[in-house]
């Protein structure tokens, strides 16, 4: 010990945070997996875009709204642009503030990037950097308020570990709102859409996986009882997950599919996400079990609908967020985590918080950012024209491809580049 | 006997397949080749090195049909590739002196006329 900080707790924590920085290019490969190759690298960049923005937001006010102060519905500005946050611990844990900082800067990093899922193909790229800007701050650090930052639901003693609300709930709903705000890809209904490359949507879910033992692992804070917990229960949940999806994926189509696959990867880490560190391991696989069926089930409803969700983060984040925060409020278990009981062990007070947070939180992300789109829109045009979405996002929005082959390229020397392009249309 | 070559923008390629199928042409194969046919070309930029892509992704569309399929295969062709825009392709019909169908050893017309159960 050395001015409170604890060493264990902080080399930890300084792993935690790294690991839960891969998730997001891990999400970028995942999701680029997952389009059509034209549309590779502008789908990866999305997320990438969400680590430039997200962080700058955060350290200018997103933190300080997030952490500052006990206000019900949102922090202060205390913090804005980094004051304060140094080498002192942060209230309630034995690590400097400086890298509680850095954690949860890379949670409302990869909550950002999980929406772009909703509006790949299609969404002009300058049009998502300011809506990731301004989402970051007004859904994203006021969800992390009320449900890690002191906020109403905090002081209730809503449990969330790790962010079914904030990462989950927010995203998966916000998804929503901007899937219909921007309106279905042109090809969506009338062809075949299918995912270019298999092998990245695995390698992006097997990364995000290991990226979210340092995520829910990490949100204890320390090395402590409930930490270790959550990084048990992110092996075993998912599991269970993955189990459940292959009976479904038999029962319904005869095969066991990798895509399935990678999906109920995401949605068992999603399950486990705010469970974590309150119910015990035998409870976190029944909930990676039980926790499969819905968003199974509505990711094969949803596509036979006219809402292109395009890579359904409702399914995956916004239902398996949901279904944790609920479960919490049955199987949440004091012997185990030290903190409450749920219903099972005699405490329906519990329940009730839990079903709050399952109904303020996906009102509040789905309204809001369904406004703020709807504001970004009647500034700038939120979608490529149709002719750059047939083409392909890569070329259109990058000037670059994913794929390039180098054949047909012709080199440009500074003095031609003004010149170009044209070329002799006889 | 003719074969239809068809060289189309890659994303025009699932309306010319509908088009095709609503015509009842059945037989008929794909590839992806690279072209250059007077569009205006991209520019694209790799870590400072900018180029000019002179050549676009199309698809090729290769149909042997017999005679009387010609006209319906090329208008096919046609409806499902056009935009409108510099680059939506070409269409090139070449005599096609003989053909035969590997399972059955039919030759000629019997190769190019679908089977119809």
């Amino acid at each position: 010990m050395n001015g409170g900080i604890d060493t264990g707790d902080t080399a930890w924590m300084l792993v935690a945070t790294a690991l839960v920085l891969l998730m997001t290019p891990a999400l970028g490969l995942f999701y680029a997996g997952l389009v059509r190759s034209k549309n590779t690298l502008n789908t990866f960049m999305m997320s990438i875009a969400a680590i430039a923005v997200a962080t700058v937001t955060w350290a200018a006010v997103g933190y300080s709204l997030a952490f500052d102060g006990s206000g019900d519905l949102v922090g202060g500005l205390g913090n804005a642009f980094m004051q304060g946050v140094d080498f002192s611990p942060h209230a309630g844990t034995a690590i400097p503030e400086l890298v509680f900082f850095a954690f949860q800067a890379t949670f409302c990093i990869i909550t950002t990037a999980l929406i772009s899922g909703a509006v790949v193909e299609r969404m002009r790229f300058g049009a998502f950097l300011v809506f990731a800007a301004v989402w970051s701050v007004v859904v994203y650090a006021v969800l992390a308020h009320w449900s890690f930052g002191g906020g109403w639901l905090f002081e209730r003693g809503t449990l969330d570990f790790a962010g079914g609300v904030p990462v989950e709930m927010a995203s998966g709903f916000s998804a929503l709102a901007a899937a219909l705000v921007v309106g279905a890809r042109k090809d969506y209904g009338r062809q075949a859409l299918l995912p270019h490359n298999a092998v990245y949507v695995l390698l992006g879910a097997g990364l995000l996986w290991f990226g979210w033992f340092g995520f829910n692992g990490g949100s204890g804070f320390s090395t402590g009882q409930n930490s270790v917990l959550a990084f048990t229960n992110t092996l075993l949940c998912p599991a269970a997950t993955l189990v459940v999806w292959f009976a479904l994926d038999l029962f319904r189509g005869r095969k066991v599919t990798a895509i399935g696959a990678a999906t109920a990867i995401i949605v068992g880490c999603v399950l486990i996400t705010p469970a974590g560190g309150y119910v015990s391991p035998g409870w976190a696989m029944l909930l990676g079990a039980l926790g499969a069926v819905p968003s199974y089930l509505l990711i094969v409803w949803r596509t036979r609908t006219r809402v292109d969700e395009t890579l359904d983060v409702l399914a995956a984040h916004g239902t398996a967020g949901f279904i944790g925060i609920l479960f919490i409020g049955f199987f949440a278990q004091k012997a185990w985590n030290g903190v409450s009981d749920g219903l099972l062990y005699g405490n329906a007070g519990q329940l009730l918080d839990q079903v709050l947070a399952d109904l303020a939180a996906p009102a509040y992300a789905f309204v809001t950012t369904f406004l703020l789109l709807k504001l970004i829109g009647a500034v700038m045009p939120l979608r490529a024209t149709d002719k750059e979405e047939a083409g392909g996002m890569d070329v259109s929005q990058h000037g670059e491809e994913a794929y390039a082959t180098g054949e047909g390229a012709i080199l440009l020397l500074p003095e031609e580049r003004l010149g170009v392009p044209v070329a002799d249309p006889g | 006997m003719k074969l239809v070559i068809g060289i189309v923008r890659p994303e025009q390629a699932n309306q010319v397949l509908e088009a095709l199928h609503r015509a009842e042409v059945r037989g008929f194969s794909i590839s992806r080749v690279q072209g250059h046919g007077g569009e205006m070309d991209r520019v694209e930029t790799y870590r400072g090195t900018t180029v000019q892509m002179g050549l676009s992704e199309k698809v090729r569309f290769e149909v042997a049909v017999s005679d009387n399929f010609v006209d319906q295969t090329v208008q096919a062709l046609c409806e499902g590739g056009r935009t409108g825009e510099v680059g939506d392709g070409k269409i090139f019909v070449l005599p096609l002196d003989h053909a035969v169908r590997i399972r059955t050893g039919d030759s000629d017309e019997g190769a190019v006329t679908p089977v119809s159960k």
